[in-house]
């Protein structure tokens, strides 16, 4: 009988080049991308020991990271920034690499456009110096994020060096109900499972609920797998993953198209194949999420209260208390009505055109509350364009919201984009780590939608109530 | 590229209790525009350590001149989020070679085998002793072996084994890294990338 596997099992042992005794394996990677900040000492460290790119057609190369998203057709006014940018070109343009340079068609954040541009494609390894590269997971590829060294690795020799990480499963079935999206499935999740309860594993997320979820909304999922330290996560491709996939610029033509699609297929768990772990949700316990802390995992529903100190252990109580003081809110606290003094829609989690759309959508017709800045950050110059074309950016704007240029933009404030000290943030992105979004910003992650009901009220909401037509009792 | 070589490590220890410390903490992002790998241990912990105007905080821990060594001992779930290398190069450059907490993030427990700082997990009560004869007598050494694969607390005794695959163990005892492996076996590499 054949042996049962996983589809990250499928994955992963055809890319081993070979396993080291007691050591981990050399695992071999079909695509790279790179950035300009975690890239430039990996090409400083190739130049030193006199060696060179291996495979340079397999890595491609965006800024994103600290680009401005105002006036990017001018210099980068900021001398460091400029710089890494600089560097970017120049070794891009030394090793015969391809960039996706500031004003270009495709220039954007790296795990928006490897995706739009279909050079993410079912079955891969793929690997970026960010963290956030398990967004890629999404069409069923074993994507993760790199230090430099491994950059490096990846640049000199196309392989890292690793150790197979465990095997989660993740099972979501039923249906979502109105106003819950995926960012709410994965704030759930990780609420549930702690901002450190998937380390050491990769997570395969599976159920009706999960098939149910649009390609961009599959990425929201899988970007957020390392909020709870896992390395990754991925999800089985199907019609949703090929019809996504159909037409673009790197995507197989013409008979390769139906072989490759033909090979996709067998892109699955076997039935009968086992986990270390699994956990299964019902989406219909699954409301509109937010956080209240400072990691991804302290996390509720929208319409319930911060939790309280009971049951906690002295050291864990320490750091609890530390954190909801950092984000000036009480043990008890409800969140509905607090005040917000910024929204953030963008990054590699929530920048991609559906969030876009749904904002719009929100919002058509209403104004932002006067004390709300808005920001809304396209994941790409491709969804930027679309988000125009379709009249999304009229609808904004009269709304109140400030469209920005594409890049990471205020989700880790590398640029200008920074909220100030001490206000209040409700960001679409995937961190609310102390001073993430600026020296002493407090972020509260959100859906899309809770982002846009957010602008609307000023204060904490739950998008539930604004729906127009038969809001959702709460 | 290559580290100082680690064998035995005997040190007095910097405790950092809290949990969850992210990479955002260790270093921020803003910090991470540099081309070369230079001066990241001035920015260690920037924001936890400095005040908006630069001055140093009184109340933390590496500005409290009590605390010193080469062994960092942090809270659990230390290094999550962000797979900056950053935070580790800011880490060995600021003087450390060693982090010991009972769980540590994945990526960053990589960056750290990477570039020759030894991440030890030991168990929760492992760790709270550690805290504890810290916090009593901040003279107290702590003996890293990276042969014998222990961890004592020299003024106790008491002494836990950990967990460091063979590979990493010799690069590590050598001061190598990954890439001198991998360019030794470039063929095979270039054999399998045509099969893909």
């Amino acid at each position: 009988m054949m042996e049962k596997k996983t589809l990250f099992d499928k994955i992963w042992d055809a890319h081993v080049v070979k396993s080291i005794p007691k050591g981990p394996d050399v695992f071999f990677i079909d695509k790279h991308f790179i950035h300009e900040v975690t890239s430039p000492v990996a090409f400083l460290n190739l130049e030193k020991r006199g060696i060179g790119v291996m495979f340079p057609e397999r890595t491609i190369a965006t800024p994103d990271h600290n680009v401005p998203t105002i006036d990017q057709e001018k210099t980068i006014k900021d001398e460091l920034s400029r710089m890494q940018v600089e560097k970017l070109r120049q070794n891009c343009k030394n090793h015969g690499i391809e960039l996706h340079d500031l004003g270009t068609d495709h220039h954007g954040i790296v795990h928006v456009i490897g995706p739009e541009l279909g050079v993410t494609q079912p079955g891969m390894t793929i690997v970026c110096g960010d963290s956030h590269t398990s967004t890629h997971g999404a069409f069923g590829t074993i994507a993760f994020g790199i230090g430099t060294s491994e950059v490096e690795m990846v640049l000199a020799t196309q392989c890292i060096m690793q150790a197979k990480a465990k095997k989660m499963r993740i099972t979501v079935d039923g249906e979502l109900g109105k106003g819950v999206t995926s960012k709410d499935i994965i704030l759930y999740i990780i609420s549930k499972i702690s901002a450190s309860g998937g380390t050491g594993y990769f997570i395969e997320y599976a159920g009706s609920a999960i098939r149910n979820l649009s390609m961009e909304a599959r990425m929201t999922i899988c970007n957020m797998s390392i909020e709870m330290g896992a390395r990754g996560g991925l999800i089985a491709p199907d019609e949703t993953t090929f019809e996504y996939l159909k037409g673009k610029r790197y995507s197989p033509k013409g008979e390769e198209w139906d072989k490759a699609v033909a090979h996709w297929r067998t892109l699955k768990t076997d039935e009968g194949a086992t986990f270390d772990l699994e956990y299964h949700y019902d989406a219909a316990d699954i409301e509109p999420m937010i956080t209240y802390g400072t990691n991804p995992g302290m996390g509720i529903k929208v319409k319930d209260q911060i939790p309280t100190t009971d049951g906690m252990d002295v050291n864990t109580k320490k750091s609890y208390l530390k954190s909801l003081q950092y984000m000036g809110f009480n043990p008890g606290d409800s969140m509905r009505g607090k005040k917000i003094d910024y929204v953030f829609v963008g990054s590699c989690t929530n920048g991609r055109i559906e969030d876009i759309r749904s904002v719009a959508e929100f919002v058509k017709g209403k104004r932002k509350a006067d004390n709300i800045t808005a920001w809304i950050v396209p994941g790409s110059r491709e969804v930027e364009k679309k988000a125009i074309e379709e009249g999304l950016v009229a609808i904004l704007e009269e709304a109140g919201f400030k469209l920005r240029q594409p890049g990471c933009s205020a989700c880790l404030a590398m640029n200008d984009d920074k909220i100030p000290s001490g206000k209040y943030a409700v960001s679409t992105s995937n961190r609310n780590f102390e001073g993430r979004q600026g020296p002493g910003s407090r972020t509260l992650l959100a859906s899309p939608l809770t982002v846009a009901a957010v602008a609307i009220k000023g204060e904490v909401t739950d998008p539930r109530e604004l729906f127009e037509e038969s809001p959702v009792e709460i | 590229m290559a580290y100082d070589k680690f064998n035995v490590l005997t040190s007095t220890v910097v405790p950092l209790s809290e949990e969850n410390v992210d990479t955002d903490q260790i270093i921020p992002a803003r910090f991470l525009k540099a081309t070369e790998r230079k001066g990241f241990g001035d920015n260690l912990f920037r924001d936890w350590r400095y005040d908006s105007e630069g001055n140093p905080k009184k109340d933390f821990v590496l500005n409290d001149p009590t605390y010193s060594g080469k062994i960092l001992l942090a809270g659990k779930n230390f290094g999550s989020g962000s797979s900056r290398e950053h935070a580790v190069w800011a880490i060995y450059d600021y003087g450390f070679r060693c982090v010991v907490s009972s769980f540590f993030a994945d990526i960053f427990k990589n960056n750290c085998l990477n570039i020759g700082v030894l991440p030890v997990t030991v168990t929760p009560a492992f760790a709270e002793e550690m805290f504890q004869e810290v916090e009593k007598n901040p003279k107290t050494e702590v003996k890293v072996d990276i042969d014998a694969q222990t961890i004592t607390i020299l003024s106790t005794g008491n002494s836990e084994s950990f967990d460091i695959n063979s590979y990493k163990k010799e690069n590590m005892k050598n001061g190598f890294d990954d890439i001198d492996y991998l360019l030794n076996i470039q063929e095979e590499i270039i054999t399998f990338a045509e099969k893909t």
